[in-house]
């Protein structure tokens, strides 16, 4: 039965005590989600197999947008590349991210102060963040000079324009900046450890590891689920800081799908192409939520 | 047994010493930018400045027409604030009307909302460019918020609605009693009360469109309307490796949210922590 009638026939009994809004309220917001979101993910996903440049006719292209990126080895070593800088980013921000939470949770005195200078770089737009470290990659900047002071000159390069390096130079850079973001979510986590627990298993015998593995860990899986996931789809999609630091290059080595959209579509017009590339990265952060729900979900369930 | 031992102090030393380390980068740019244009292409990166120097910060201040940091900070407050304000209205509405109704279609909205949050925004930021490009709104601060407020929509519908589900509705129920009507009792009972998830809203969606370059550069890309880090990014390209410079651009870009930040630091951690969790 559709709502509408069956309200108007019952309304004198059925009239709730009160009103809480009008439906009408909602409107706006829904409008906004489905133009914003929806209507326009699925025009990207029909553009992604057409040949459009954003002007006049455009034809239907299938597949062929998908055979170029997967037979172009530029475009296969972004897609490479956007894996690494994810997975290496999430390793490194969690492992890090929980040796910081529990390198200051409770007791320590300063703890607050700590929490929040750890923290700060999180809140900083990447794009300035970037910088800084473009400036401390230079060939005469800190990181050289560093090495050069403990006596490691054979190690120095120009970390940006080195093709091998300039990726980790790259993943260092966002490492710095989010690890304080896994830590404060490690520290809600953590919060959640029963003390007791821990205090019996200390005195039962058990070690530091131990404690950790059998008592902590358990009991912030939501969090490693948490920061994994979000830590995931952001790796992902990362684009400010390669833009900055080296631009995709040197000769497309640091190149990933977010920095390869922009250039396809709004540097050189191809609409259709640069939504190929979109939606399979879509797909792959997608896939990768699927699968991370899937890995951190309880055992119980 | 987790009382202050000598163990504790030698823990939180070693915390020190690493927070310090990893705050070596924001010392580095601070010295930095307080050096002469000769000093910072001659001294060691680690060395603070032998005089301070505000030379700099006085050019990128005074920089005028495409490179006018100072207006694009304007733009960036107004772009900001505005989604702010559109994301706070439209999206408690939404929220408290999905999540105080209990009708089929409150369940289906609330889904759809929550479905946006995943989907990844890369794909729909072509057809969105052309279409704001056809309505002549690329280029406008206008557009800008317009595109915000339905782009960070989903994650504000999502913290209003976990937060309305917490709130009892004994102050409405007594509002109505009084013979408020519900528009009333919204605005005068229900938005006051909802003021820390409007915290929550603002600071992380606040957050995101302050600090964003990547939908800046493609809808306001060229224009007269630059955001802090596409104007920053332009900047930047025009002054080939002037580092004191370079860094007196960045540090007055991050001044406005390290200001916010140092204020209202709990609240951020908090946001973070507890407000992404769904």
């Amino acid at each position: 039965m559709p709502p509408g009638r069956h309200r108007i026939r019952t309304r004198p009994t059925k009239k709730p005590l009160i009103n809480y809004g009008h439906w009408w309220w909602a409107l706006p917001a829904i409008v906004l989600v489905v133009g914003v979101h929806y209507a326009a993910t699925l025009t990207g996903g029909f553009f992604a197999f057409t040949d459009w440049t954003g002007l006049g006719r455009w034809n239907w292209v299938g597949f062929e947008n998908f055979a170029r990126i997967f037979s172009d080895g530029k475009l296969t070593l972004a897609v490479w590349n956007t894996f690494l800088l994810a997975i290496g980013s999430v390793v490194l921000t969690n492992v890090v991210g929980i040796l910081f939470a529990l390198g200051i949770n409770r007791t320590l005195k300063s703890r607050y102060i700590l929490r929040t200078l750890l923290f700060m770089p999180v809140v900083l737009s990447p794009l300035a963040v970037a910088y800084v470290w473009k400036f401390i990659y230079q060939f005469d900047g800190p990181l050289n000079g560093f090495l050069g002071l403990i006596g490691l000159e054979s190690w120095q390069k120009t970390w940006l324009a080195d093709p091998n390096w300039s990726i980790w130079a790259i993943l260092v850079t966002i490492a710095w900046q989010s690890t304080g973001f896994t830590m404060v979510i490690y520290l809600a986590g953590l919060a959640s450890v029963p003390q007791e627990v821990e205090e019996a298993a200390a005195i039962d015998g058990a070690g530091v590891w131990g404690r950790f593995w059998h008592v902590v860990l358990p009991s912030i899986r939501p969090s490693v689920a948490i920061a994994t996931t979000l830590g995931i789809v952001q790796g992902l999609r990362i684009f400010d800081q390669i833009y900055a630091l080296t631009g995709g290059g040197p000769a497309g080595a640091t190149e990933t799908l977010a920095t390869q959209i922009y250039k396809q579509a709004f540097q050189l017009g191809q609409f259709g192409f640069g939504s190929a590339l979109a939606l399979v990265l879509t797909l792959v952060i997608l896939g990768f939520a699927v699968l991370q729900q899937y890995l951190t979900r309880s055992p119980k369930d | 047994m987790f009382r202050y031992t000598k163990a504790t102090a030698v823990r939180e030393v070693i915390m020190w010493i690493i927070a310090l380390l990893m705050l070596l980068p924001m010392y580095i740019l601070v010295v930095t930018a307080l050096k002469s244009d000769e000093e910072a292409i001659t001294s060691s990166a680690i060395a603070p400045p032998t005089a301070i120097d505000f030379g700099a910060f006085v050019e990128v201040i005074t920089s005028t027409g495409r490179n006018s940091i100072m207006l694009a900070m304007l733009n960036s407050v107004i772009i900001t604030a505005g989604s702010i304000v559109g994301l706070v209205l439209l999206g408690s509405l939404c929220a408290y009307v999905i999540s105080r109704r209990t009708r089929t279609w409150s369940t289906f909205t609330f889904y759809l909302v929550l479905i946006a949050i995943v989907l990844p925004a890369q794909l729909g930021t072509v057809p969105l460019y052309i279409g704001a490009r056809n309505l002549g709104l690329t280029g406008s601060a206008f557009g800008m918020i317009l595109l915000w407020t339905g782009m960070m929509m989903p994650l504000a519908v999502f913290l209003y609605s976990s937060f309305f589900r917490g709130l009892s509705t004994e102050y409405e129920e007594a509002a109505t009693i009084d013979g408020a009507g519900p528009t009333k009792t919204f605005f005068r009972i229900v938005l006051p009360l909802m003021s820390p998830a409007t915290g929550t809203v603002a600071i992380l969606c606040g957050l995101i469109i302050w600090n964003d370059f990547f939908n800046s550069l493609i809808f306001l890309g060229g224009s007269n309307v630059q955001t802090l880090p596409v104007a920053m990014y332009t900047y930047v390209g025009s002054l080939i490796s002037a580092w004191n410079k370079i860094f007196a651009v960045v540090i007055i870009s991050m001044i406005p949210i390290l200001a916010f930040y140092m204020f209202a630091q709990k609240q951020f951690i908090q946001g973070y922590a507890g407000g992404l969790k769904g």
